[in-house]
């Protein structure tokens, strides 16, 4: 029942809260690429890898009641809160999804910055190709982005390190 | 002289219910159009399961991939050909990106894919890329040819205006669906002016915009896009059908696992059950092959998946109520435990579908959001978005509409012979 909706909820609940849109986007997309069963698609996009099906199930869920979404004006930008209520931690209490590694991976995501995020996720859309096609990809596709060799580096290491931690999951 | 540039002797023509003619005079295209992976298309329902419900919907991706490539033809050919801002060297690029966006499109592709997690986008970009006959025509136009029709389609090339072509908001795709799944479904929704649309497209900058002079027919656009949505796409009877086919591929899966013997054994689906798909199985399948094993399990004995199958095939769909989750959740908890003690798995007999849409959204600055916006050339040659010089869009811009639906057998719960004081609890629960 609601099972994809429940997946979500989870996923804020083991993070706490999440800021920002794109943030959350990355998030569910880096965890369903390490090994997570969400279900929203994710094509490529401005920012890197983004779902539609997520956008709508979030907006499902805030219009249900189980997710607030509170709109922050941080003074030329708005940037968008999201937290589980106390209804939609009832919902899930009666819906849980057995995601075991689940919090410890969202828990390290939600540390790293957006822009961090977007390289891990941009990393990952391209992991088909061999590293110096995606070091192009990155290079052509976020060139506003101005990606350096070092975050490039790290975010393999994240990603290793990512898989690691989701290991007893998958 | 080069593939790229090679014309057929004469002109060819199919003829087709919505654009009237559809005119192929490269030979690359009409190469592509009869590979094998190509006219596979015609074994794949432009509309899954919209046939349950208006049985004219038969037409196939084939349809569909040609209408969008004759839309494409007529703006690169007729309308940007000599405009600033477009290279002319990408024509043959858009017409094949358009001719194959929808190459990797499984059978029902919708409920397929959200049961094996699957992905057509994948597939399309693998069909192009990987061994097969596709690959060998788009690679005699140059070796690299290929790889640049898969970054189009996956929206991960630089050629921004090519992407918007095939991929926005008002594009090639969008304006074909909309027009051909009205003709075929009979509904008197889904028509707009597309020929005033495709007059007033220019190539600008990173993507195709709309002179201000073509606004209202861009407006029925969207009216019509709205429309079909919530008459056709998401049609409750649609969505029962969609939910009995879903149910049916993950019994399926399910008995597989559980080493269930299969009288029809699902041969064409082992290699998905066990995560080992390759693309030569999954070009193997297609609607025609779907349909015999639902035909073919109706005779097997395991219950769930008889009853299903006949479901399907005989059309006995579920029936559905309103369902608003927020406030019956705890209700729909409650009929899960009645339906268990009514003997039906709720896992399969009692299923919540959500369907929503989005008709038009717009950047707003300062805020994250991916979708390109409608961009509309004014007469001083600014750029202004859609939705502020619209008050029709304006007011549904943003706007989201959401429907719930529990789907239930209700044949199964108005039998009394059995558990008939659950099943009356289980029939005032649902207001039936």
């Amino acid at each position: 029942m609601l099972k994809d909706h429940a997946k979500l909820m989870q996923a804020l609940a083991a993070s706490g809260e999440i800021t920002g849109r794109k943030k959350l986007q990355k998030m569910i997309y880096i965890a369903k690429k390490i090994t997570f069963p969400f279900q929203e698609r994710f094509q490529f996009h401005f920012y890197g890898p983004y779902s539609e099906e997520l956008t709508l199930r979030m907006e499902e869920l805030c219009n249900m009641g189980f997710v607030d979404e509170v709109k922050e004006n941080k003074g030329g930008y708005y940037q968008y809160r999201y937290t589980l209520t106390e209804t939609g931690k009832e919902f899930l209490s009666l819906n849980e999804i057995d995601m075991p590694c689940l919090e410890d991976c969202m828990t390290d995501m939600n540390e790293q910055s957006a822009r961090f995020l977007e390289l891990v996720s941009t990393i990952l859309y391209f992991d088909n190709l061999d590293r110096k096609e995606v070091e192009e990809k990155v290079h052509t596709l976020k060139k506003k982005q101005n990606y350096t060799e070092e975050e490039i580096d790290q975010a393999y290491a994240y990603i290793e390190q990512l898989h690691q931690k989701a290991k007893p999951h998958a | 002289m080069d593939y790229a540039e090679q014309k057929l002797k004469e002109e060819k023509v199919f003829k087709d219910p919505v654009h009237r003619y559809v005119h192929v005079r490269d030979q690359v295209i009409w190469d592509l159009i009869g590979t094998k992976e190509f006219q596979r298309l015609r074994r794949i329902k432009q509309l899954g399961t919209s046939f349950l419900t208006f049985h004219g919907a038969e037409h196939s991706r084939f349809n569909h991939s040609l209408g969008v490539y004759e839309i494409i033809r007529r703006i690169v050919d007729d309308v940007f050909v000599d405009r600033p801002k477009w290279n002319k060297e990408d024509r043959l690029l858009s017409l094949c990106a358009g001719l194959l966006h929808d190459l990797g499109h499984g059978p029902f592709s919708h409920s397929f894919e959200k049961v094996f997690a699957l992905d057509h986008e994948y597939f399309t970009q693998a069909i192009i890329l990987g061994n097969t006959e596709v690959n060998a025509v788009l690679s005699r136009v140059e070796p690299n040819f290929p790889k640049r029709v898969a970054e189009v389609i996956g929206k991960t090339s630089e050629n921004k205006i090519v992407i918007s072509l095939i991929s926005s908001q008002i594009d090639a795709d969008r304006m074909d669906y909309l027009q051909r799944d009205a003709y075929f479904t009979g509904v008197s929704y889904g028509h707009f002016d597309m020929e005033r649309i495709l007059r007033v497209m220019r190539p600008h900058e990173d993507q195709v915009v709309i002179k201000k002079t073509g606004m209202h027919a861009v407006e029925d656009y969207i009216m019509s896009r709205y429309q079909m949505y919530w008459q056709v796409y998401f049609h409750p009877v649609t969505r029962s059908a969609e939910v009995i086919l879903t149910k049916i591929l993950h019994r399926a899966k399910e008995l597989y696992h559980d080493q269930y013997v299969f009288h029809q054994e699902p041969t064409h689906f082992t290699s998905i059950f066990e995560d080992t798909l390759t693309l030569e199985d999954y070009l193997k399948l297609d609607e025609s092959i779907i349909l015999y094993y639902f035909q073919m399990w109706q005779d097997e004995e395991d219950d769930i998946l008889s009853d299903l199958c006949k479901r399907f095939v005989n059309r006995n769909l579920f029936k559905y109520v309103e369902f608003d989750p927020a406030k019956e959740y705890k209700k729909l908890a409650e009929l899960s435990t009645l339906f268990i003690k009514a003997g039906l798995d709720p896992e399969y007999y009692l299923v919540v579908d959500s369907s929503s849409d989005l008709p038009y959204d717009f950047y707003r600055p300062g805020e994250e959001e991916e979708r390109l916006p409608i961009q509309l050339l004014m007469g001083n040659g600014d750029i202004r978005e859609l939705s502020r010089e619209s008050e029709i869009v304006d007011a549904i811009s943003g706007k989201r509409r959401t429907d719930h639906k529990l789907y239930y057998p209700e044949d199964l719960l108005i039998d009394d012979t059995t558990k008939k004081n659950i099943k009356e609890q289980i029939r005032t629960l649902l207001e039936l």
